[in-house]
């Protein structure tokens, strides 16, 4: 079967030589398998170290695979010369955190600099870049400093000049890192647009799960150089498995209440925590109640909420229960089957 | 002090004086842009052959770094005269001006090359990666990203190392090169005539604050694009 992906990493290892004599070399990568299919926004996933900065130079070959084969487009990148390699990454533009723009040039200036590297002529320049500074919203912009430029505008910049060359991938290297919330917003706005009105696949790096949730389709969760995790956004928000996916995930979601908060939610509230999480669209809130209702048992929302990834909403709700024991027992056998439960305290 | 200025043959020495103040800006323009370009070149060079470099290669760097070491260190004095027989060779004469522009422009070489490096050394490594994740060459990084990045700091380091240059001036006397330096000494200093010397002092002052204002707005000009 012929692979449909842009991008295909088997059995990638990355070492890099120890420090010093004799120190054991540093495993960065260890072995990964990814996918990462044309027209969506793959995220990596990881805490600093984990491996995903020097996962994605191994896309563009900035670094050298220690084993493994890394395929863009039908390419085995670990074959190809120098020269070779200087083609396929012109097909691929990248972003960084700290931007990386020139700042002995203007934004017109860093703008050039890809077409004059794959050969545009300087009149197809001038139409591309005043193209690419409408897209980004940059026009009146042209000719300021680099240095004179916000931290959001300096990615704007960065995001044009990547785009320059019509790549079909993008590699977003911490992109947001360095930037506020609000100016994050925007500029993952901006990728995301990038994927849908260009089409361009997006492979972005990150360590915020507020970024994953907001644009990506599929994300990776990667500790200690290897992905330990992976799927859908959907799934990994809504059932996240390996204990590190749970960290992240619990960044963004209320999941369940950590102990400091249960210990001070009992000063006030009586009976047992039982967290509800509303997973399926099919199930109504008030089924559940409901069946509290019909068994004499009161209850008080005290911990949770509602989230949204990607136009699906799901909710994680702690509920303080009280009544007899035995209604309280009987109104969870009720939801058994309906609404997944947790019994958080009692 | 109408003692010392009846006693000076300033006024008398007059073209002189400013045949000599003429063979150091000679001298010392030569060795800035002569200087300044190779020692560029290889500054250029240690940087881009160290570890994790463009062009990364251990022993030329090992070679480039020795070669610099070696001969950075050798007071002007001595080295001036040391390169005598490589002076006749490449300058035609062991003696005089070209002899000691030819030593000056070599010291400024080696002296340049650890001023271009640092500067080099402060350019964002990133930036370089970018350039390289758009697939530009090497060559191309190097001369259309990685001096453009640097070259205010380095106007700023050539600034800097043309006083050192001045300073060389002084000493082409060793193999009779003349020069300002060399004039003082031997009309000033060693006649007592100090009304000369600091006349020669004078001009010199002049001369590295003059490079010195036109360094700092060039700089700053480049800085600031």
């Amino acid at each position: 079967m012929v692979s449909t992906a842009l991008v295909e990493l088997r059995e990638v290892v990355k070492e890099f030589p120890g420090a010093g004599r004799g120190k054991p070399a540093q495993r960065a990568v260890d072995g990964v398998d990814l996918r990462v299919e044309r027209g969506e926004i793959f995220a990596i996933i990881g805490y600093s170290g984990a491996g995903k900065s020097t996962l994605v130079r191994l896309v563009n070959a900035l670094e050298p695979v220690t084993s493994g084969s890394v395929v863009v487009d039908g390419v085995d990148v670990t074959t190809l010369s120098e020269r070779a390699l200087r083609e396929l990454r012109q097909g691929i533009g990248m972003i960084f955190q700290q931007f990386n723009l020139m700042e002995s040039r203007t934004v017109w200036g860093n703008l050039a600099f890809p077409l004059t590297v794959a050969g545009v002529s300087k009149a197809e320049q001038q139409k591309r870049i005043s193209e690419l500074l409408h897209f980004v919203g940059l026009a009146d912009k042209a000719h300021a400093r680099v240095t004179d430029l916000s931290g959001g505008q300096k990615q704007r910049v960065g995001i044009a000049r990547a785009l320059a060359t019509n790549p079909r991938l993008l590699l977003a290297d911490e992109a947001t890192s360095a930037l506020d919330p609000d100016t994050t917003r925007d500029v993952l706005d901006l990728l995301a647009k990038v994927n849908r009105e260009l089409g361009i696949t997006i492979l972005l790096i990150t360590h915020e799960m507020d970024a994953v949730r907001r644009i990506a389709h599929r994300v990776a969760v990667m500790e200690s150089g290897k992905v330990v995790e992976s799927g859908p956004v959907l799934d990994v928000f809504t059932a996240p498995e390996h204990p590190v996916t749970r960290r992240f995930v619990s960044t963004v979601v209320d999941d369940l209440p950590p102990e400091d908060v249960v210990a001070a939610l009992r000063e006030t509230h009586d009976g047992r925590f039982v967290r509800l999480a509303f997973r399926d669209r099919s199930v109504r809130q008030s089924e559940a109640f409901a069946a509290f209702l019909r068994h004499d048992v009161s209850f008080e929302l005290v911990y949770g909420g509602i989230e949204e990834v990607q136009g699906n909403s799901f909710g994680n709700l702690t509920l303080a229960l009280t009544g007899t024991d035995a209604a309280i027992d009987a109104a969870l056998a009720d939801l058994d089957g309906v609404v997944p439960w947790t019994e958080v305290a009692r | 002090m109408s003692a010392l200025a009846s006693d000076t043959r300033l006024w008398d020495l007059q073209p002189e004086f400013w045949a000599a103040a003429g063979e150091t800006v000679v001298m010392a323009s030569i060795a800035l842009v002569l200087g300044g370009l190779l020692g560029l070149g290889l500054g250029l060079g240690l940087y881009l052959t160290r570890k994790g470099g463009l062009y990364a290669n251990r022993p030329v760097f090992w070679i480039l770094n020795v070669v610099v070491n070696c001969f950075r260190p050798i007071p002007f004095v001595i080295f001036i005269a040391a390169l005598q027989p490589l002076a006749r060779d490449v300058v035609g004469t062991g003696i005089g001006i070209k002899a000691a522009t030819f030593g000056i422009t070599v010291a400024a070489i080696f002296g340049i090359s650890r001023i271009a490096e640092q500067n080099l050394v402060t350019v964002s490594p990133g930036v370089i990666e970018a350039a390289r994740a758009m697939g530009a060459s090497r060559a191309r990084i190097t001369l259309t990203v990685l001096v453009p990045e640097a070259l205010g700091p380095l106007v700023l380091g050539f600034t800097f190392a043309f006083v050192a240059i001045v300073d060389m001036t002084a000493i082409a006397g060793v193999v009779a090169g003349g020069g300002l330096g060399s004039f003082a000494q031997r009309f000033g200093f060693r006649q007592f005539d100090y009304l000369l010397m600091w006349a020669a002092i004078l001009v010199l002052v002049a001369m590295v604050m003059v490079i010195q204002v036109a360094g700092n707005l060039l700089a700053r000009r480049i800085l600031r694009r």
